[in-house]
């Protein structure tokens, strides 16, 4: 546990030091707080004292903005070959991927809390669901969660970043919608398989404040796999 | 700690890296790796440091095999990988902080460790500086002090002269010399004089298979073994000289060295000595003999001889 934390708080300064941090943390709000707030559907043209909009779209910034992040966690180290003094202290692969995976769940953690402020504002506007906004939250960190552990297995294959990145939206892709495409095209068995494996249903019906066992296993399976393959990928190359 | 290493085999493909081969390191000793480029001492290397597994063997570091204990191995060993891998956007004394938490110094003694390694490894000046603006013998320090930092019984270093200049080097051998006192060292070099310098056994390996091990005496005495002198004879035809000196019973070879000066180069054959044949020879014939010394077998032959074939 003790080195869970002294890797993720080096992955940390260097998210900070790289100045990725930063860029991301912009970005993101930049994004999220246009979209909410000023065009398209946004909050004044539904005009319900409800975050369901902002939800919406961190759904999708989230979806871009994660592997920029993840796609140098083990890249990089394989890359420069920094990987080797890590894994030659006494240090176990687990704790490198949880490591890497603390930091990056950090750093979405902190971008998400710097939009509480949309939540307050629209308390503000009208009567707002407050369990629905915080699942609705649970569920962003849930997305984001199986994100990063896609994003780090992809990033475990090669010593290039750009593969990283490509190779964690083709796999996150379709969780994000090809799944639900397919099962919107299907019906029976297929149809219901294809629709437990979309993401977007799983997380419509928690943003909507239902915080069902299923969705919970259906999240946390999918991180604890992209973790386990990660493991397996660095374990594989020795 | 002894280092232990039975049949230690690793296949890349149907490429044999290193084809079984054993070996022992006591502790207190200095052991020497040497061996052309892609001879497997980088693997074998890594293979003692937990990071590579190999197609099969048994090594073992102390009590602990790699195979049940990696973590415990780990745990002893500093290691200095080949090309110095570090975090290049770090500052030198956040690395060493952290590289010492992941050891589990403990947080009161943390602090003392890394002055120590800064002062030991001449690293005062630039322990500010991130990593990836030092010049490369700096960051060599750096890679040297991350391997030391938690004072381990073994140290293993992937060529840790390498890119320093002839001061660095100097300290650096000494360092190693003293940490060896107490200590099983691995060293790698391609220099050979340096391995002759720092090591107390040498241990030559190529296409993944021990050709050499011993003393740089005891190698030199096996590859060796005839005499070898250089002669400088004045005052008389240098071809008359030479085939005088070629028709002494004792002689194997001669070479002119240096036609202008007159010097010669004399292979006697095996368990024959022609020093004094070939005083006598010039008294004989009235030549002055102005230089006559043994040349030593270099390492450098020793070497040759084993890896070029």
């Amino acid at each position: 546990m003790r080195n869970v934390i002294t890797i993720a708080n080096r992955e940390l300064s260097s998210f900070f030091n790289s100045l990725m941090a930063y860029i991301m943390l912009i970005l993101f709000l930049g994004f999220s707080g246009f979209f909410t707030w000023l065009y398209g559907s946004d909050i004044f043209f539904v005009k319900q004292a409800s975050l369901t909009a902002f939800f919406g779209i961190a759904y999708w910034t989230l979806f871009f903005f994660i592997p920029a992040l993840t796609m140098r966690l083990l890249a990089e180290e394989n890359r420069s070959g920094t990987i080797e003094l890590l894994l030659t202290k006494p240090v176990s692969n687990w704790q490198v991927v949880l490591g890497k995976f603390t930091s990056t769940l950090v750093l979405i953690f902190i971008a998400l809390a710097l939009t509480i402020p949309y939540y307050i504002t629209v308390s503000y506007l009208g009567n707002i669901d407050h369990g629905a906004v915080w699942s609705g939250y649970l569920g962003l960190l849930l997305i984001s969660a199986v994100y990063i552990s896609i994003g780090i297995f992809a990033s475990s294959f090669s010593t290039n970043q750009i593969v990283g990145y490509l190779l964690a939206l083709f796999i996150g892709i379709f969780f994000q919608i090809i799944f639900s495409l397919i099962a919107s095209g299907s019906h029976g068995f297929i149809g219901e398989l294809f629709n437990y494996l979309s993401m977007s249903v799983h997380f419509e019906s928690i943003s909507r404040g239902v915080i069902d066992s299923k969705d919970l296993i259906y999240f946390l399976s999918l991180i604890f796999l992209g973790l386990i393959g990660t493991e397996a990928v660095m374990e594989k190359k020795k | 700690m002894d280092i232990k290493i039975s049949n230690l085999t690793k296949k890349y493909g149907a490429q044999r890296a290193v084809d079984n081969i054993s070996f022992i390191v006591k502790t207190g000793e200095v052991l020497g790796f040497l061996g052309p480029n892609g001879a497997g001492k980088t693997t074998t290397m890594k293979a003692i440091t937990t990071y590579l597994s190999p197609t099969s063997a048994e090594i073992t570091v102390g009590s602990f095999s790699i195979d049940e204990q990696a973590e415990e191995i780990r745990k002893c060993i500093g290691y200095l990988p080949e090309n110095n891998p570090l975090y290049q956007d770090m500052p030198v004394i956040d690395y060493l902080k952290f590289v010492a938490k992941l050891h589990g110094i403990r947080k009161s003694e943390v602090k003392d460790r890394i002055l120590e390694m800064v002062d030991l490894c001449g690293l005062e000046g630039e322990k500010h500086k991130k990593i990836i603006e030092l010049s490369k013998g700096y960051k060599q320090r750096v890679g040297l002090a991350q391997a030391l930092i938690h004072n381990p019984e073994v140290l293993i270093l992937d060529e840790p002269t390498a890119g320093l200049d002839p001061n660095q080097i100097i300290e650096i051998r000494k360092l190693i010399k003293k940490i060896g006192k107490e200590k099983t060292v691995i060293l790698s070099s391609h220099i050979l004089a340096e391995v002759e310098a720092t090591c107390d056994r040498i241990l030559i390996i190529n296409k993944g298979k021990i050709v050499a091990d011993g003393t740089s005496e005891e190698l030199k005495k096996h590859a060796g073994g005839a005499e070898v002198i250089k002669v400088k004879i004045e005052d008389g035809d240098v071809n008359d000289i030479f085939t005088a000196l070629q028709s002494i019973d004792s002689v194997e070879v001669v070479d002119i060295f240096n036609k202008n000066k007159n010097t010669f180069e004399i292979q006697s054959k095996k368990e024959h000595s022609s020093k004094r044949k070939v005083f006598n020879l010039c008294v004989e014939k009235g030549w002055v003999l102005t230089e006559l010394s043994p040349l030593e077998t270099k390492l450098e032959d020793i070497f040759r001889e084993l890896t070029l074939n």
